[in-house]
């Protein structure tokens, strides 16, 4: 496939010329998913419909959707908390996701894992996880079996920039680069963990540099630009899949929302004119201008898009709202496998 | 019936699992190269290749975790911890992770991993190296934990373990390592959660496990002939615990004392005496009295050392009292 190097979207190229022109639509439509679900997710939690904490991914769609679309359905994924978008850009379903928010028995992991914890294993989805940095292990274990089982599988694991900070880190990213294991390491460097900015809390800011320690190439990527994302990631995926190793991406990208419900946008440790300025160049909107570039998209037919998602978002709450709780024997199963299995 | 150690007797049990499911591996901290740091993995690189006997940095959090994530999707991880004192800094992997991963998933994620080692006092090693932590990993719903005190019983075990579906906390004893017995040969499985009867006995109860077992017995030997007839119980399992097994010999013997090496402090005996007092009250003729180490960081003179173990004297003494021989 030739790729162009060329990101200036505002270049006229025609579709067969830029690159992924025929995944734009889907790309499109999946961050307008996440954004509208994130909304109703918020306005959910706002009115006491899901409980506990509840982190939103406002902002970051590019960085799932770059990344996910460039996997394979028997990859592997694991991430923190801030995972919702991340599940919806694997095809888990808005209803199950929105359910297991609501706690629901009609949720991914049945209404037991709540919004920290979403699972599919038939997906590939191996959970959020709630301790910061708990997954990055986990992650290089997925890619340990591929390796050990010979398949050509890799496995993403997601965490955020204040994560790169904790041992966990650094164990599991030596052992993945000594053993080389099919494992690609996504920073998503959002600048701040809960209220602190990147620079109180890393002694270098370029967490790129620190692939260098770990015999793996670090990438800085826009992650505002989802084809940026994408490029970056194809090279991780292509040096995984040819036995060559582990990658850590560095993805610059920006939060609209505060670190959970009970933190505002901004006004505390990080300022308005900060957030504006990073919504200037929100990743939606990017990808929009890129498509009507290559006219790959007029008003009608995003306005179609956007009817479409905020419908089927829509549709979840109602969905989470009607379905059953988890039956009260539930609470006494999956904390060990059934007899004789 | 070959008389080997408790050390040979869980090597055979991995050869023979390894042999049997391509699934199974072992990593850690020398287990591969140098051959083990008790030499529990001796030949086993040789015979399976570096991509099942895997040497590790130190890095116990790590490790531990890349074990979870492996078993999450399927294989059989054996994760040797060189000791349970260093297995602190991986606790996070097996409680955040390994223990919750099915529940928070609804059921769709297990997690076959084992985590072993030894663990317990061994002789002056102070502080940091001698620490009983079976009532840690007991305490959490998601993990069984294991604590073989026999050669026989560390095989069967340990075998049953790497087949079980569930994580699996394998605490082996430090000091019992060179402690030879009797092990049959090849397919020999001994299931989770089954106590043993080490002694069968009429007037009390001694409940113990691991490295209590031993000087339990011993007690058990000088108390007959003092006329008191003890009955020995290994828990072997501490989660899932053998209730059927305490009741129905505290039934019969209607006295009981709970031996172990850790700190009493919401100790594995609290729980033993929580379930005695709620199932079998009206059994007892006398309050339940437990052995454990004394309340303090172990130290490292020898002499205070010996002090604050639990021992065969301090068992008989407990025995004594519970049967009002004092
Ligand atoms: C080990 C641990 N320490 C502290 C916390 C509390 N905590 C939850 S999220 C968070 C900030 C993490 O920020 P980052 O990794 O950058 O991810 P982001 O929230 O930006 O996506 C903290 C401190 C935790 N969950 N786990």
């Amino acid at each position: 496939m030739a790729v162009s190097t060329d990101n200036n979207p505002r270049s006229k190229r025609r579709g067969a010329e830029a690159p992924f022109a025929d995944q734009y639509r889907d790309w499109l439509r999946t961050m307008l998913l996440i954004r509208h679900f994130e909304e109703r997710a918020g306005e959910a939690y706002s009115i006491g419909q899901i409980g506990g904490f509840c982190h939103l991914y406002t902002g970051q769609e590019a960085v799932a959707v770059g990344t996910i679309s460039a996997l394979r359905s028997d990859d592997y994924i694991v991430s923190a908390y801030r995972e919702h978008g991340q599940a919806l850009a694997r095809g888990m379903t808005p209803n199950s996701i929105m359910a297991e928010l609501f706690g629901k028995a009609t949720g991914c992991s049945k209404g037991k894992g709540g919004s920290m914890h979403l699972f599919d294993f038939a997906k590939g989805f191996m959970g959020g996880h709630g301790i910061v940095g708990g997954q990055i292990p986990l992650g290089a274990g997925f890619a340990w079996a591929a390796k050990y089982r010979k398949t050509d599988q890799v496995s993403l694991t997601y965490f955020g920039e204040a994560a790169a900070n904790i041992g966990s880190f650094h164990e599991a990213l030596n052992m993945a680069g000594l053993w080389k294991l099919p494992a690609i390491f996504v920073i998503e460097n959002n600048g701040y963990g809960m209220g602190t900015a990147v620079k109180r809390a890393a002694a270098i800011t370029d967490l790129y540099l620190r692939a260098a320690s770990y015999g793996m190439p670090g990438v800085e990527v826009d992650g505002q630009d989802v084809v940026a994302v994408r490029q970056a990631m194809d090279a991780a995926v292509a040096r995984a899949r040819a036995g060559e190793g582990p990658t850590l991406l560095d993805i610059r990208c920006f939060r609209y929302v505060g670190h959970s419900m009970s933190d505002a946008a901004s006004g505390t440790y990080r300022s308005k004119e900060e957030l504006d300025a990073s919504r200037m160049r929100d990743p939606i909107a990017l990808l929009e201008a890129r498509m009507r570039d290559l006219d790959l998209l007029d008003d009608a037919t995003l306005a179609a898009m956007d009817a479409e998602v905020i419908a089927e978002v829509a549709a979840s709450v109602v969905f989470a709202e009607e379905s059953p709780d988890p039956d009260p024997s539930e609470l006494w199963t999956d904390v060990y496998a059934p007899e004789g299995q | 019936m070959a008389v080997i150690t408790y050390r040979d007797a869980l090597n055979q049990a991995l050869r023979e699992e390894m042999q049997r499911d391509g699934d199974v591996f072992l990593m850690g901290e020398e287990v591969a190269e140098y051959n083990g740091a008790y030499k529990v993995s001796k030949g086993l690189l040789e015979e399976f290749g570096p991509m099942r006997v895997v040497d590790t940095p130190i890095a116990e959090l790590g490790f531990a975790g890349i074990g979870v994530g492996a078993a999450m999707v399927g294989l059989k991880p054996v994760i040797e911890m060189m000791t349970w004192n260093f297995a602190l800094l991986a606790i996070d992997q097996i409680v955040n992770a390994a223990a919750k991963v099915r529940y928070m998933s609804g059921g769709q994620i297990g997690c076959p991993i084992v985590v072993r080692g030894p663990g317990g006092a061994a002789l002056q090693l102070g502080a940091q190296h001698s620490q009983a932590f079976e009532s840690w990993y007991a305490h959490i719903p998601g993990l069984k934990v294991v604590m073989p005190a026999t050669p026989a019983d560390a095989k069967g075990l340990l075998k049953s373990a790497i087949r079980d579906p569930n994580p699996v906390v394998f605490i082996e004893g430090e000091m019992l390592y060179n402690l030879k017995g009797e092990v049959p040969e090849g397919e020999y499985l001994i299931p989770l959660g089954k106590a043993d009867i080490k002694r069968a006995g009429n007037d009390v109860t001694i409940i113990c496990h691991s490295k209590t077992v031993a000087p339990a017995l011993n007690a058990a030997k000088s108390l007959a002939d003092e006329g008191i007839d003890a009955e020995v119980i290994d828990l072997r399992t501490i989660r899932p615990l053998d209730e059927a097994a305490i009741l129905a010999s505290v039934a019969k013997t209607h006295r009981c004392v709970v031996a172990e090496e850790g700190w009493a402090f919401a100790g594995v005996g609290a729980q033993v005496v929580d379930l005695i007092q709620r199932e079998a009250f009206n059994d007892l003729d006398a309050p339940v009295l437990r052995v454990t180490q004394a309340d303090v960081p172990m130290p490292y003179n020898k002499h205070l050392e010996k002090a604050a173990k639990a021992d065969a004297g301090k068992i008989s003494a407990a025995v004594r009292r519970v049967c009002y021989k004092d």
